[in-house]
């Protein structure tokens, strides 16, 4: 009996280790952290001082050029349209594979995944061949006066088409995953579908649209390969970003280069940030529980 | 309001979900519709509610077809079994709901709706909880705000599926009672589905026992407790023990059975199947009994015997209240049985396991099921 009471005063004395259940913690967090500091963060640290190396009124001549100025607002121009598409249609994808049930809906899903399989250039050189003014595409745009290739609407068609899947794919699972038994309680309340649309499947699955349409501009902001075929990168005209990074480097000029990496790298981050800012607030009924 | 249901069949694939239900539902009234899983009780209440459609029948309310109408113009109070509240919106937000989303010509004004969600807070005792989300509420309350949102379109018919069956036993037995009340007071013509008798009996004014998708039986709790109308009804509400027996001008007879205390019955002579609860039967120690005590157990206020049949070598269980049980009871001891109350029925075999499974009609017919139904059996 008082063995017993001297256990127990010795394990309230003593600060007990607590033994995690899940095996191999440490060794699969440290690889991770360091994968994370080595390939991720060390790059854009790198960047970062190499940026800081240029001196702010030397940043802002590069930057504000008229050919660097003109490339960036390109890049932001087309990738915003090309984000406002993917938004409307991707939802619209993800709802009808979700939704609708037609033959042959595995095989579209699976082309959804097309645009990431899809090595960029191959795209870019596919969607050139169908738009240029002998394409097939083309050939009928181009008498109605609508021209694709070597124009903005090119450099915006080739950043939909790569990143469309980010929207459908994000999207789609949180779709599945919605019970129709809220559609069903909202139809009871006499809700029309659109209503029910707009008030209770559009805000439960308006955390992960947004993080899709994000990740979508990202995509596009930063997307090269498929861009530089259909754009025809005439400078001042049709020049991405990107591009422009890429001819300052060999031309050896690395500040110039670096220069334009940091301001598509601040866009990247800052909308990275805002999106999980609306997203923080949209699930702010997620946060609290009982 | 008042609802008739005629003839109404459903089926999902080869499986009959309804087989002819018939059904009238006076204004005011509180039904249940009581059955294990798979009796097809769920289908009906969501046919009702214009969220599933069946394959023949009719539907009428006030004398008006329902079938032609979708859900969003019957005006129906649905209340889900896990509740479906808006995970997005506020409480206020979610009762409001109904409200908000009507034809801006028939719309109240904010001031009204806002007048509205008060009222039904405070008469569902919680308007602290006006402000919260879903996720911060328990149980109990998620299914007040649920009944407040299905209530708040005054609806000519209020529809709950399995009303407590997201709720932990405790809860449970405080809400039926608050539940009875509320909807007393509110007066409004509801219907409830449930697979537990109980809940069914204290709650409903009149309850519908259903089977493999027909009305086995409709009465008051009492009716039903006392005089099941068939073996199912019997097995269902937890006439577990099934003795053979021999009728003779109106009463049981059997070797180690004293059936004197069961009134007469007008039926036939001949062999019959008398259905007890094990709580409506005495043992009587004797030596020359029939049945022999395997097992004696006590939980306290009860003690439940398991027997077993000396002649047929079934097993028989009785549960009697441990301050009246008869001196004498040991284990390996012997006993006469005296029902107290039971139901006779021309003599059907025992329950056997796969006739389980034919009259839960399995629309899935999966092992899980049946368990659920021989618990429920056995409750």
């Amino acid at each position: 009996m008082s063995s017993l009471a001297n256990i127990d005063a010795g394990a309230s004395a003593r600060p007990v280790r607590h033994k995690r259940v899940l095996p191999g913690f440490g060794l699969t967090m440290g690889v991770t952290l360091s994968y994370v500091c080595v390939i991720v963060l060390l790059p854009v640290i790198a960047l970062v001082l190499k940026g800081a190396e240029i001196g702010p009124e030397r940043f802002w001549a590069i930057v504000t050029a008229p050919r660097t100025f003109a490339a960036l607002r390109l890049t932001l121009s087309a990738a915003a349209m090309a984000t406002v598409f993917n938004a409307l249609y991707g939802l619209l994808m993800a709802w009808v594979l979700v939704r609708c049930e037609f033959p042959g809906k595995r095989i579209v899903d699976a082309l959804m995944d097309i645009p990431f399989a899809l090595p960029t250039a191959v795209a870019g050189l596919a969607l050139s061949a169908l738009f240029a003014g002998n394409g097939w595409y083309g050939a009928i745009l181009e008498p109605m006066g609508i021209k694709v290739v070597y124009t903005i609407w090119g450099v915006a068609l080739a950043m939909s088409f790569t990143s469309i899947p980010f929207v459908v794919r994000t999207v789609q699972p949180v779709l599945e995953d919605l019970d129709p038994q809220y559609e069903q309680a909202a139809a009871t309340l006499g809700a029309s579908s659109f209503t029910i649309f707009r008030k209770v499947v559009f805000p439960a699955i308006l955390p992960a649209f947004m993080t899709g349409v994000t990740l979508s501009f990202a995509r596009s902001l930063g997307e090269f390969g498929a861009v530089v075929f259909i754009a025809g990168n005439l400078p001042m005209q049709t020049e991405i970003a990107s591009l422009l990074a890429v001819i300052r480097l060999e031309e050896y000029d690395y500040n110039g280069a670096s220069a334009i990496a940091l301001v598509l790298l601040a866009i990247a981050l800052v909308l990275l940030g805002v999106s999980n800012l609306l997203q923080a607030r949209a699930l702010r009924y997620k946060g609290a529980t009982a | 309001m008042s609802m008739t249901i005629a003839h109404m069949s459903r089926r999902f694939g080869a499986t009959e979900v309804l087989r002819g239900i018939d059904l009238t539902v006076a204004r005011g009234e509180l039904v249940a519709l009581l059955g294990p899983s798979g009796s097809g009780k769920t289908t009906l209440l969501k046919i009702i509610a214009g969220l599933d459609w069946p394959d023949a029948g009719t539907l009428e309310v006030n004398g008006e077809d329902w079938l032609p109408k979708r859900a969003q113009e019957r005006r129906i109070g649905f209340v889900f079994q896990h509740y479906a509240l808006f995970a997005h919106m506020t409480v206020a937000e979610n009762i409001a709901f109904g409200l908000t989303v009507l034809p801006r010509a028939t719309r109240p004004s904010p001031r009204q709706i806002a007048d509205k969600v008060q009222e039904l807070l405070g008469f569902l005792q919680i308007p602290q909880l006006a402000g919260r989300y879903p996720a911060e509420l328990s149980g109990g309350q998620r299914q007040r705000v649920a009944l407040g949102r299905a209530m708040a379109i005054s609806p000519q018919l209020l529809l709950l599926d399995e009303p407590f069956g997201a709720l932990d036993a405790q809860v449970r037995r405080d809400l039926r009672r608050w539940l009875r009340e509320v909807l007393v007071q509110a007066g409004t013509t509801t219907v409830f589905v449930t697979h537990d008798q109980e809940e069914a009996f204290e709650l409903a004014d009149r309850v519908v026992v259903m089977g493999a998708g027909r009305i086995e039986q409709t009465g008051s709790p009492e009716e039903i407790h006392d005089h099941p109308a068939s073996p199912f009804v019997a097995r269902f509400l937890g006439m577990t023990v099934e003795l053979p027996v021999t009728l003779r001008a109106g009463r049981a007879e059997a070797p180690g059975i004293d059936a004197s205390a069961l009134a007469r019955v007008a039926m036939a002579d001949g062999a019959a199947t008398l259905f007890l609860r094990p709580s409506d039967i005495t043992p009587v120690p004797d030596p020359e009994g029939r049945f022999t005590i395997r097992t004696i157990a006590s939980t306290g206020a009860m003690l439940r015997l398991l027997l077993t049949d000396g002649a047929g070598g079934t097993e028989v269980e009785i549960e009697i209240p441990r301050r009246l049980a008869p001196a004498g009871l040991a284990e390996g001891g012997h006993v006469r049985l005296r029902p107290e109350a039971g139901r006779l029925f021309a003599r059907t075999e025992p329950l056997s396991q796969s006739a389980a499974g034919a009259f839960a009609t399995a629309h899935d017919p999966d092992a899980g099921r049946q368990t659920a139904l021989s618990k429920e059996f056995t409750r």
